[in-house]
């Protein structure tokens, strides 16, 4: 089993990534250059967070025309498990991977906290060791975060249980309050139709040792080295 | 000798001599150096490099009074960073740089290119950026009679832009702003500071220094291309004062373009991996010039250039303007002849240019062709250390004759909860946290002490068990009153800064933000703080490894306050053992650790002291000035002791310095960043001094400690091997902040209504509405 995160020019939190799943979950993990078009070895593929070409554009706009995501469409066409995390959820969202945009944020800021989100569908590769309804504290650091879809999309989503994650208050309830960004329907994060590709705006990879704070992100990644080791042994 | 001839060749004339602002005996020195009269595009190179910000010519004979050798470091002043061994096989570098002027002309792009300044000098070392901190300065934000309401929202502004651009910056680069300080006074309104520190760690013997070596080594120039952006940003931007027209020198502040910065920073680190690079130099001020006769002169030799290679943004560009031009995101570096291939190989990889311009040469000459003449050649030497060194004439300020201060206490009845709230909604007291919610704090995920949440920025180090810890801090109106008392006060709060998060002071970078010095009051100031400094450093065992001075902050022919920031750095061997400011839990006792326990003050001294502090100017609005606190270093020296101790054996919960507002502001915010938000204190002080000395008075010397009761004898035994008071003043509470002194409840108020006036006050302040009304 491998795992893969991706390095464009400007991602940030690829060595955070990598991190998380090598030194933290002890996972076996490799860097993606962008221009890679080639991704045979490798079991699940993170787009990590970060400006990547420097967003001057649009969120993500450039990033989707790299060699890289010619790849990773044929990968997640496949069924292989992709994991955006803030400006991978943008890129995947740009692709065509996943619907609907991330727009600039409600108050048109930058913002850098933690929030909480509630866990909408634990039937994911992404969130199979959640609890249903569980209250996860996790980072987020992003301009453009501020999720939105047309309402035909936004009523398959609810109706395919696409919602993975939407922000709340710390005690689960969706409220204004606990909407950082104005995301459309609380939204924080989505899966594909087939479940295979999800993109989030919270930062797991940043609460996955308790020295900093929270450890919830760990559900999130945990459960995809479960799935994958799930769906390793049904392979062989 | 004729000097060599350049395609643009204009006359210098002396009206042209007069408008580089060089003074006569300097173009005298340059006629003596050369043996000839320079041509212009050497005048412009001697004006840049020979200007305050690149030469330290007032500075210079100061500085060497600072305290710079201890066993830990590994480079001193000198290099684009200073370098110190912090403990497993690795170097910290880490330096502070002003950008006060180009940040008042362009907000945005200033504070922006500030950053991205600071951060090139750390990862030019060899150094992987870990963290960021700003340290600034704004006039008033508040409706004031004193100011005109459009001085105000030129304020708010400001602390947009320079906000907006620190965040733009460092967000897209990826280096977490984890800290910093921020502070309001009238004085900064037409000259506000942006201080910005970087720190970065590389393996010790893995580190890179700015030298050119090797005859024929090629000199390689990588990163953005060259531009006519930031011409004079250096001699006219930065060393001269501020007048009306200032607004029209918007064209001399640079552009920034982080994510091209980040592609330089990777492009750099694996390029140094290859071990092809032999030297390498970031372009920052004074661009070309600098870089390429910095280099050459540390490593005792020459450079010849051929500006036809430099890769070019326009058209048309002269050679003037080329070695002027402060475009951002440039390196220049040398590589191992033979091995550029390597070096190419990376930059062509993370899409940059990087393009041979020239060659290392033996005869210590910076040479410089441009369509095939030689346009300057100049000792390499003369231009980087033969600058003028000037002995400025001192003079203190004529003495005030104030005697006993004028301050109007409050009466005994005087409602002392309603003056708290005022206190805490002061914007240099209440919350930062609409400022650090817009930087990417965590990035790296290395930050176990967030923005806010503890004394210090603390960012581990991963693969070790050490984190580092890093304060910057300096207070303008003590300075103001007394320099050398006042800077001392600088370092020994950012050492006691350091020390609250439970990390050792180790090292200190400094920027020293002052008017004028050809004015003699200012250069008074100035030699009065780096005696303070260097004083304080050496009682706390701190070398000081660089530092940045800017100069000729005055707008309108007035200075600012003198504003020397200390950046001081720490070390926390176990990182575990990581403390942040908040209360933990309900019952733990909370401790005053006081240095200067039990020693005696004269009444007309405190009332001087006191009418210096935060409370007595904008509570009180005393019109009194007053005098800085007394300092006593060696009871900063225990304090800072017995903290490191009480941390590294893990005996507390908590820790707070007390300084800006006094002891009853301390004890607030540490219920305020609390584990839940909605713990609070219960205390009890006793005392000879009036209340409000006591709730609001800012001696230094003290901290603030919580322990659960099982710790308490063991925390009161380590202070004890200190000689530190530590006297139990109360207990952490869930019920109503309360504060009694000699037995009178003087404050007394729901922690809720408390939080909700320091949490908001800087947010509406920009938004121009008032402080949160009691509930």
């Amino acid at each position: 089993m491998k795992l893969g995160v991706v390095i464009f020019p400007g991602s940030n939190c690829d060595h955070d990534a990598f991190y998380a799943l090598n030194e933290v979950l002890g996972q076996p993990v490799e860097f993606i250059w962008h221009q890679s078009e080639n991704l045979s070895g490798f079991d699940a593929i993170v787009l990590p967070g970060g400006f990547s070409y420097g967003d001057y554009l649009r969120t993500g706009a450039i990033a989707r025309f790299s060699p890289v995501m010619r790849a990773v469409e044929r990968f997640a066409r496949s069924g292989g498990l992709v994991l955006g995390i803030c400006n991978g959820f943008q890129i995947l969202c740009e692709a065509g991977l996943l619907p609907g945009a991330l727009m600039r944020n409600r108050g048109l800021r930058f913002i850098c906290k933690h929030i909480h989100i509630r866990v909408e569908n634990v039937a994911t590769p992404f969130t199979s060791l959640a609890i249903p309804g569980q209250v996860l504290r996790i980072p987020i650091a992003h301009a453009d975060g501020n999720y939105f879809c047309d309402e035909a999309t936004l009523r398959e989503l609810q109706r395919n249980e696409q919602i993975v994650f939407r922000y709340c208050t710390p005690d689960g309830r969706l409220d204004p309050a606990g909407n950082p960004n104005g995301s459309l329907d609380s939204i924080a994060g989505v899966c594909s139709r087939e479940r295979n590709v999800m993109g989030l705006m919270p930062h797991p990879e940043r609460a996955d040792e308790s020295i900093l704070g929270s450890t919830d992100g760990l559900v999130v990644l945990r459960s995809l080295v479960n799935s994958l080791a799930r769906q390793t042994a049904a392979v062989s | 000798m004729p000097a060599p001839a350049a395609l643009d060749d204009i006359k210098v004339t002396p009206q042209i001599v007069a408008e580089h602002g060089l003074a006569p005996e300097e173009y005298a020195r340059i006629q003596q150096i050369l043996g000839r009269d320079p041509n212009f595009t050497e005048l412009g190179i001697f004006t840049v490099m020979w200007s305050e910000h690149c030469s330290y010519k007032s500075s210079r004979v100061h500085l060497k009074r600072l305290p710079t050798r201890a066993p830990q470091v590994l480079q001193g002043p000198g290099e684009n960073a200073g370098v110190v061994d912090v403990g497993d096989g690795i170097a910290a570098a880490f330096k502070m740089e002003s950008h006060n002027h180009p940040s008042y002309v362009e907000p945005f792009q200033g504070a922006a290119t500030g950053v991205g300044g600071i951060l090139r000098d750390i990862f030019t070392m060899g150094a992987r950026p870990i963290a960021v901190l700003d340290s600034l300065r704004f006039g008033s934000i508040t409706p004031d009679a004193a100011l005109a309401p459009e001085v105000v929202a030129r304020n708010r502004r400001l602390v947009d832009g320079i906000v907006r651009g620190i965040a733009f910056y460092g967000n897209c680069f990826g280096v977490p702003t984890a800290g910093g300080e921020v502070v309001f006074e009238p004085g900064y309104s037409g000259n506000p500071l942006v201080n910005v520190l970087a720190l970065g760690v590389a393996p010790k013997e893995k580190l890179f220094f700015a030298r050119a070596k090797g005859e024929g080594n090629p000199v390689i120039y990588v990163g953005a291309k060259t531009g006519r952006d930031g011409i004079h940003g250096a001699s006219l931007l930065a060393s001269a004062e501020f007048s009306e027209e200032s607004q029209q020198k918007r064209p001399n502040v640079q552009v920034g373009d982080p994510f091209l910065e980040k592609l330089l920073l990777e492009a750099c680190l694996e390029a140094m991996a290859t071990g092809a690079i032999v030297g390498i130099q970031d372009m920052g001020a004074a661009g070309l010039t600098s870089s390429s006769c910095e280099m050459a002169s540390r490593g005792g030799v020459g450079v010849d250039i051929d500006l036809d290679h430099v890769p070019q943004r326009e058209s048309g560009m002269t050679a003037y303007e080329m070695m002027l031009s402060e475009s951002q995101e440039r390196m220049l570096l040398v590589a191992e002849r033979g091995r550029e291939h390597e070096v190419f190989g990376v930059f062509k990889k993370w899409g940059l240019d990087a393009v041979e311009i020239g060659t290392v040469t033996s005869d210590k000459l910076l040479r410089v062709r441009h369509r095939g003449r030689v346009v300057a050649e100049i000792p390499a030497d003369a231009i980087a250390e033969q600058g003028p060194v000037y002995q400025r004439p001192l003079a203190p300020p004529a003495r005030s004759t104030e005697s006993a201060p004028s301050l109007t206490l409050a009466t005994k009845s005087a409602d002392l909860t309603s003056n708290f709230r005022s206190l805490l909604a002061a914007p240099t007291i209440a919350s930062k946290r609409w400022i650090f919610e817009q930087y990417d704090h965590m990035v790296r995920t290395n930050t176990l002490v967030l923005p806010g949440a503890g004394d210090a920025a603390v960012v581990r180090l991963k693969g070790t068990k050490r984190a580092l810890a890093i304060s910057a801090d300096g207070n303008g109106r003590w300075c103001s009153l007394d320099p050398r008392t006042g800077a001392m006060h600088a370092v020994a709060e950012a050492a006691r800064n350091v020390a609250a998060v439970g990390a050792r002071p180790w090292a200190a970078t400094n920027c020293l933000n002052f008017g004028n010095p050809e004015k003699p009051e200012v250069m008074w100031q100035f030699s009065e703080a780096v005696d303070g400094i260097a004083e304080a450093c050496r009682a706390l065992s701190i070398p000081i490894t660089g530092g940045n001075v800017s100069f000729y902050n005055d707008t309108l022919g007035k200075s600012i306050d003198p504003t020397p920031i200390l950046g001081v750095l720490g070390v926390l061997e176990d990182a575990s053992r990581v403390l942040s400011m908040g209360f933990r839990a309900e019952g733990d006792a909370i401790l005053l650790l006081d240095g200067r326990a039990g020693e005696p003050s004269a009444d007309n001294e405190l009332s001087r002291e006191f009418a210096s502090s935060e409370y007595a100017r904008t509570v009180l609005r005393a019109q009194s000035r007053g005098t800085p606190p007394s300092i006593d270093l060696a009871a900063e020296k225990r304090l800072i002791e017995s903290l490191v101790a009480l941390a590294a054996q893990g005996l507390l919960a908590s820790a707070h310095d007390i300084s800006d507002g006094g002891l009853a502001t301390a004890l607030a915010e540490s219920g305020f960043v609390s584990a839940s938000g909605d713990l609070s204190a219960a205390v009890a002080v006793e005392g000879a001094e009036p209340a409000e000395f006591a709730l609001f008075g800012e001696r230094g010397a003290r901290a603030i400690v919580t322990t659960p009761e099982t710790s308490l004898a063991g925390v009161q035994h380590v202070a004890a091997q200190w000689g530190l008071g530590a006297h139990v003043i109360g207990h952490v509470t869930r019920d109503p902040f309360e504060f009694t002194y000699n037995g009178a409840v003087v404050i007394r108020d729901s922690p809720a209504s408390l939080r909700a006036v320091w949490a908001s006050a800087i947010e509406r302040a920009l938004l121009g509405e008032p402080a949160a009304k009691q509930p």
